[in-house]
């Protein structure tokens, strides 16, 4: 084997893996940086402020506190699955950063192009979607490991609400391959050069942003956490550095979701209504800089969007969440899905 | 499947090995939604609540016993320690008690002060229940906004008695000093304020239609049920039953002003949030009339010795606390110390009701229960 392909096949998507890696981890302490922020700023008081310019530095130190806990494993759970659980969780949230593409490829001299992306799987959607939902058996494995009641209940609830959101999740998502015709991210954006997917399909975009707060168990559906009800629910009894991976999971989940909701709905890296054909002109190394820029733009507002129901919002019930997802967005999601299926044969004849 | 089919598995080993049973769960002592140390063993069928056994006791400190060693005037401050968030109703609950015993005619002027102060720790109250119960049941934000507006009132009290949260507002017999310069034009300020905060909150919640889902047709219990379980307050109120102390067992020239009592229609818990929503601008019309009529005088009778030493016999004296009939019943036997004293706490007794409202409902509904019932466990326990 020639070090050009150990390089092509292992050196550089392995760098490309650290410094993903790397980037979401920062991204996804700072999201919880400007979530209480943002909410403190929502609920008339400051915020965290204290630790650095701003608060800056208080995720690390929250991070070096975490670290410096003890592990505590109570004398009623299964050691095993309890010490493995919260990786199955953190795991699938990062996992699922791979497939997405943050900026336009990057074009240097002899037509080589970057991508910027891991690895631009052709069933890129399918691979994200198995992925995100084994995050749920960290939650399940939680519950069931713990030998305390409180968390078994939230795991059952978390089975349950999984398996009712993943399937309108799923049909919104079908109508965007549809519309694009192709199952790989970096088609699907490019797809949207000229207008975002979230115009015409309105209804797949709005299915999806609920189902995925519900997949992120975020207020108003954080029904296996609902402190309030069930103390922690599924990671009542975790503490130290494996609550932190179950917190970190949930926050880098929050992130892909933004990251897939911007891809799949919002244009991803393109700029809204200009092609980008005319931006290539300028030097390339711009360009993807721009792009770059453009998705994290988009993101950001999507985040901020997650943040404001969170603090709008009080907590659906147990049932008439699993109601909601039957009887109204699972009924939206199949008459889109029919819609824009019907549309596209009908444009095709 | 037919019956026979049903009968024959109903005696298989299969199921008889799954058979189902309920799931005890230990709701409390330390559990964030029970509003303090309070325990429900909640007997659970999957989600849904088919028993619930309250325990309480674990914040007791003997309250009405310890009284029985101290004078009156000193028992005063640790009845602040009943109900901590309404401490000023307690306080007058209990001075209100010695007047009577002792037959002491508190100066007008004292009245009116004590009208005032008395609403606005109402409205502090309802404010702090108003975001803790939001915060039950997931709206956070809330709560914030509801502490925002409890500090202006808090501040006021410091100004008018030198404390925040125990306030020990009120001697026996009228009120020891009168309002500080400026406070009257701070207290309108606030006044003129709360009326659009709580529409914000109303915005936030009333119009809100995942609140409604959650509060609407839950923890029914009805005016009759109330009244025989001996409820009182919003928790009485909220079920259409017309029962104020203010109005019916008129106390503290509460006679004097024009107000109405804000009554609920199906006794859910929305309709208790409605009810002390309701009474918050109801308690500042009060505070209106007590401020704008406010009479000149003195702030304490003249003819009242250092010690108090009320002639021996009995009482009864209750007043409306921000939960209900706050009652005191005290025995004197004629020294400066109390023979006996008993406390008709509301949160105690509105605590009887949650039996009735959570079973049948859903685990998430007892949370909201607990909060639609305004406990402190400080008032529970004694």
């Amino acid at each position: 084997m020639t070090f050009e392909s150990l390089m092509t096949y292992v050196g550089w998507p392995l760098i490309k893996i650290v410094i993903l890696l790397g980037v979401v981890a920062f991204c996804v302490a700072y999201t919880v940086y400007i979530e209480r922020r943002l909410l403190g700023f929502f609920q008339s008081r400051v915020g965290p402020n204290r630790v650095g310019p701003f608060g800056l530095i208080q995720p690390i130190a929250d991070g070096l506190k975490l670290i410096l806990k003890e592990d505590i494993i109570p004398a009623n759970a299964q050691p095993f699955l309890f010490r493995i659980a919260p990786i199955f969780a953190i795991v699938p949230a990062f996992v699922g950063f791979a497939i997405i593409s943050f900026a336009p490829p990057l074009v240097t001299g002899a037509g080589v192009v970057h991508p910027f992306v891991v690895k631009d799987v052709n069933l890129g959607i399918l691979f994200l979607l198995s992925i995100t939902s084994l995050g749920v058996f960290g939650i399940v494995l939680a519950g069931w490991s713990s030998g305390s009641k409180y968390p078994l209940f939230g795991s059952l609830r978390s089975a349950s609400q999984m398996l009712s959101y993943e399937i309108p999740l799923t049909l919104s998502v079908l109508s965007v391959i549809l519309m694009a015709g192709s199952f790989r991210l970096s088609d699907i954006v490019d797809a949207q050069s000229k207008l975002p997917f979230a115009i015409p399909l309105i209804l797949a975009f709005g299915v999806y942003v609920i189902s995925a707060v519900a997949e992120t168990n975020r207020i108003p559906f954080d029904l296996p956490e609902g402190e309030s009800e069930l103390v922690g629910g599924f990671h009542t009894e975790y503490s130290g550095m494996r609550f932190a991976f179950y917190f970190l999971a949930e926050y880098a989940n929050v992130v892909l979701v933004c990251c897939v909701a911007t891809s799949l709905f919002l244009g991803g890296y393109k700029i809204p209504f200009v092609p980008y054909e005319t931006l290539l002109a300028a030097h390339p190394i711009l360009v993807s800089a721009l792009g770059l820029a453009v998705f994290g733009v988009k993101a950001v507002l999507f985040l901020y969007f997650y943040i404001w129901i969170r603090a709008t919002f009080p907590r659906y019930r147990y049932d008439q969440l699993l109601r909601i997802g039957w009887m109204v967005l699972l009924p939206i999601a199949l008459l889109n899905l029919f819609l824009v299926a019907g549309i596209k044969l009908w444009l095709l004849r | 499947m037919t019956t026979e089919l049903r009968e024959a598995a109903g005696t298989s080993p299969l199921r008889k090995a799954l058979e189902t049973t309920t799931m005890e769960l230990n709701f409390g002592p330390q559990h964030p939604a029970t509003h303090g140390v309070y325990r429900a063993v909640l007997q659970l069928d999957g989600e849904r609540v088919v028993g619930i056994e309250s325990i309480i006791g674990y914040l007791h400190r003997g309250i009405e016993k310890w009284v029985e060693y101290r004078t009156y005037t000193k028992a005063t401050p640790i009845f602040d320690r009943l109900d901590y968030v309404g401490a000023i109703l307690n306080c007058h609950g209990y001075v209100g008690t010695v007047e009577k015993l002792m037959k002491i005619e508190v100066p007008k002027r004292a009245q009116y002060i004590r009208v005032v102060l008395d609403e606005l720790q109402r409205i502090a109250n309802h404010l702090l229940w108003l975001g803790t119960h939001a915060l039950d049941l997931g709206a956070m934000t809330v709560l914030f906004y509801g502490l925002r507006e409890r500090e202006v009132i808090m501040d006021l009290f410091e100004a008018m008695v030198g404390q925040r949260l125990l306030q020990n507002a009120y001697p026996i017999g009228g009120v020891r000093l009168d309002f500080p310069r400026g406070w009257e034009r701070a207290c309108r300020n606030f006044m003129a304020e709360l009326p659009h905060r709580l529409d914000e909150y109303e915005t936030l919640l009333s119009s809100n239609r995942m609140w409604l889902q959650r509060t609407k047709g839950i923890g029914v219990i009805s005016g009759a049920e109330a009244v025989a379980l001996g409820l009182s307050g919003p928790t009485l109120r909220g079920s259409g039953v017309y029962f104020d102390v203010r109005k019916c067992i008129p106390y503290g020239s509460y006679e004097d002003f024009d107000f109405e009592v804000p009554l609920g229609e199906n006794g859910d818990v929305y309709d208790r949030y409605i009810v002390r929503v309701r009474e918050m601008r109801q308690s500042l019309r009060i505070l209106q009339q007590a401020l704008d009529g406010m009479p000149e005088g003195p702030l304490m009778p003249e003819k009242l010795s250092k010690i108090i030493r009320p002639p021996a016999g009995e009482v009864y004296f209750s007043v409306e606390g921000a939960k209900g009939q706050l009652g005191y019943y005290l025995v004197s036997d004629g020294t400066d110390k109390p023979w006996k004293c008993h406390v008709r706490s509301p949160s105690f007794i509105n605590l009887q009701g949650l039996e009735k409202m959570v079973v049948g409902g859903l685990v998430a509904d007892v949370v909201a229960n607990i909060g639609s019932l305004d406990i402190v466990l400080g008032e529970v326990d004694r």
